[in-house]
């Protein structure tokens, strides 16, 4: 069910570049339901399962499994961690927030009093209770990242909240697209990708490695429905969108176009979407090699990068069905 | 085959090839398969005969920052800006040369400064080069729109184990690399020595391309910054405490088992070691991360004071130790 596919894949630590853990989700879930699992160079996994028809497509499938995170640039002597993003965090959404690293160690991030002007990323610190150095360098190292601890909690009947849906709501639908899939006439190969928060890294060179037929990104995109926002024009539970344009890519006609009749066919109402801002992993397929045809359906999201990440599940639930179809009729 | 030698070179980017023959002739004394590619990167190859072997990527880049004509003023000054980056603030008064000719980069002097001229910052569009021509058509002559000058520093070692030069960012990679290719190890080693890094990791995009390694390391000059009341926490590397190993920057995040074996073997080797402690900045092992179908990698680097201007400082312990870490971990494959 996809809810709970969703709560299972929100659990796993996994910032930009360290990714392993929830890739190990993946393959548990996915074992025996597919044809092929394998990861590359950057920890992408990849999945294949075949399609029946003897001229099927390549669609590549790409989800990405990176959260953003603060990674640690310097210990003070009080046992206070410096640290910076990894990938887009917001200063105002870090501010006393519940942070946990790999191991296990809890931190608070907040942000230092300044004398002059508006404090930047440099005055955020992070909070592990050590009383000095030498206690914190026991619990954490340079180099480690930190993630908004995890949390999921439902929000209303249909609605969904907490970190990292941005961008376990795509792991959680490609994962089903694989389990559910029957016969279908394209051969899907699935990317749960890496690094997409600090520049579509992984989906690159996995786009280059695989060298599929078509491309399609799943993520989720900023919603407009929030107090005096008209802006971007997608809200949440009017359905899955279909994008036309955001900074990394215009989609190609011939995917986004399969993408509404995908829609049709399954009887599921979608949105079209025009992001002025952002980019995902489409971006990075569509550039691969000499080009190939990629589209993106994202899924609404408010509060994008911050704790408290919302999206409504029967959004997911239409996304599901269109992906269904899509891989049929591409 | 010295560090003084490669440092006093030329090689702004995009006008590598006093660099490039030099790095070509040097690695042919030492490696049969040197070949030069598109992007005028020099690829030498070491197989080691075994099959399977992994393939290694070990690259330096062998560009300058510098600068480049862009006009001349009626009275024969060229007027110029910066290849890659270059604080305006580090090059008044600084000798250049632009091919053989030598000039000096001037600004108004003191005396003639106003209270705002000696407050502002000058920017290149009031900075000129004087090469001491007579008038216009002397200056397009001898330097023509599109020449390029770097730094004429000299070299020298000062004080405790310290060097002075311009270029160090990143001959000291181009040294340790050719002193690496003197060793025979059990995988195979492509030794790579790359171009336009300063503008935008040019060079590595093709090679890394053409190579497709297992696995890149990327040897490198990083800006220390442990000077003056700069707070510990904002000095990202300190000069005479070791090699410095990236776990990310703004290029890439280092493979985090690379980055982790790197630590590792310089603790147990007793190599001088550091973590880079700050994030900013990009190299080489962006592009090799990315090319192709993508590969591991991770940065070891020199801390370098001053960096990017004509007068690096580095420590040659850490050179050493940079050197000591590479060998060290291609000995493990």
């Amino acid at each position: 069910m996809l809810r709970n596919t969703l709560k299972t894949l929100l659990m796993p630590w996994g910032p930009s570049g360290s990714e392993h853990n929830v890739a190990e989700t993946v393959k548990t879930l996915l074992a025996g339901h597919v044809d092929s699992m394998r990861t590359d160079a950057l920890g992408n996994l990849i999945v294949e399962k075949y399609g029946t028809d003897d001229n099927a497509q390549r669609i590549m499938v790409s989800a990405h499994m990176d959260h953003i995170g603060l990674i640690v640039t310097g210990i003070e002597k009080e046992g206070y961690l410096r640290v910076t993003n990894v990938g887009g965090v917001s200063l105002d959404f870090s501010r006393a927030r519940h942070v946990v690293f790999e191991n296990g160690v809890d931190g608070v991030a907040f942000v230092q009093p300044v004398k002059e002007g508006k404090p930047t990323l440099q005055d955020l610190y992070v909070d592990i209770g050590a009383s000095d150095k030498e206690e914190a360098e026991t619990m954490v190292q340079l180099g480690d990242i930190c993630v908004y601890a995890p949390d999921v909690f439902p929000l209303g009947k249909n609605k969904i909240s907490g970190p990292a849906m941005d961008n376990r709501v795509a792991c959680a639908l490609l994962t089903e697209l694989l389990l559910y899939t029957q016969d279908q006439k394209n051969t899907i190969v699935g990317v749960f990708s890496t690094q997409e928060e600090v520049g579509l890294r992984g989906a690159s060179v996995a786009a280059f490695g695989i060298n599929p037929d078509l491309g399609l990104a799943i993520d989720v995109t900023g919603a407009g429905d929030i107090p005096e926002e008209k802006f971007p024009a997608v809200n949440l539970g009017d359905g899955p969108a279909v994008k036309i344009m955001d900074r990394s890519m215009i989609a190609s006609p011939l995917v986004r176009d399969k993408l509404f009749d995908a829609a049709e066919a399954a009887g599921v109402k979608v949105q079209r979407e025009v992001l002025p801002y952002g980019g995902t992993d489409g971006g990075a397929i569509q550039h691969a090699r000499a080009g190939i045809p990629t589209g993106t359906l994202s899924i609404a999201c408010r509060y994008v990068h911050s704790a408290c990440e919302t999206v409504d599940v029967r959004d997911m639930e239409g996304a599901l069905k269109v992906l269904l179809e899509f891989v049929d009729i591409a | 085959m010295d560090l003084k030698t490669l440092c006093e070179l030329p090689g702004p980017s995009g006008n590598e090839k006093a660099v490039r023959s030099h790095l070509a002739q040097e690695a042919k004394k030492i490696c049969d398969d040197v070949r030069i590619d598109r992007m005028g990167n020099v690829v030498c190859r070491k197989k080691s005969g075994s099959e399977g072997a992994p393939h290694i990527v070990m690259a330096a880049h062998m560009d300058e920052v510098g600068f480049i004509v862009v006009g001349h003023s009626d009275d024969g000054m060229l007027l110029f800006r910066s290849i890659g980056g270059i604080d305006p603030r580090a090059i008044v008064s600084k000798w250049v040369k632009i091919g053989d000719v030598p000039g000096v980069i001037g600004a108004k002097a003191i005396h003639l400064q106003s209270k705002e001229d000696r407050e502002r910052v000058l920017k290149y569009e009031n900075l000129y080069i004087d090469i001491g021509a007579k008038e216009k058509t002397e200056a397009e002559k001898l330097c023509p729109v599109g020449a390029y000058a770097v730094f004429d520093a000299g070299f020298e070692t000062f004080g405790d184990g310290f060097v002075v030069s311009k270029a160090l960012d990143d001959r000291v990679g181009c040294y340790t690399l050719l002193r690496l290719m003197q060793n025979d190890y059990a995988c195979d080693v492509s030794y790579v020595f790359t171009t336009g890094e300063e503008v935008g990791l040019r060079g590595a995009i093709g090679a890394g391309y053409l190579l497709q390694p297992d696995i890149a390391v990327i040897l490198e000059g990083t800006a220390a910054n442990d000077l003056g009341d700069t707070k510990e926490r904002f000095h990202v590397v300190t000069p005479g405490k070791g090699v410095a190993v990236s776990f990310m920057d703004g290029s890439s995040i280092a493979d985090k088992e690379l980055y982790k074996q790197m630590l590792d073997l310089a603790a147990a080797g007793g190599i001088p070691c550091q973590v880079k402690r700050g994030v900013t900045g990009g190299n080489d092992a962006g592009m090799f991360q990315r090319g192709a179908a993508g590969a591991r990698t991770v940065v070891l680097s020199v801390p370098c004071r001053y960096i990017h201007s004509g007068s690096g400082v580095a420590k040659l312990n850490d050179i050493q130790a940079q050197y000591s870490l590479a060998d060290t971990f291609l000995k493990q494959y």
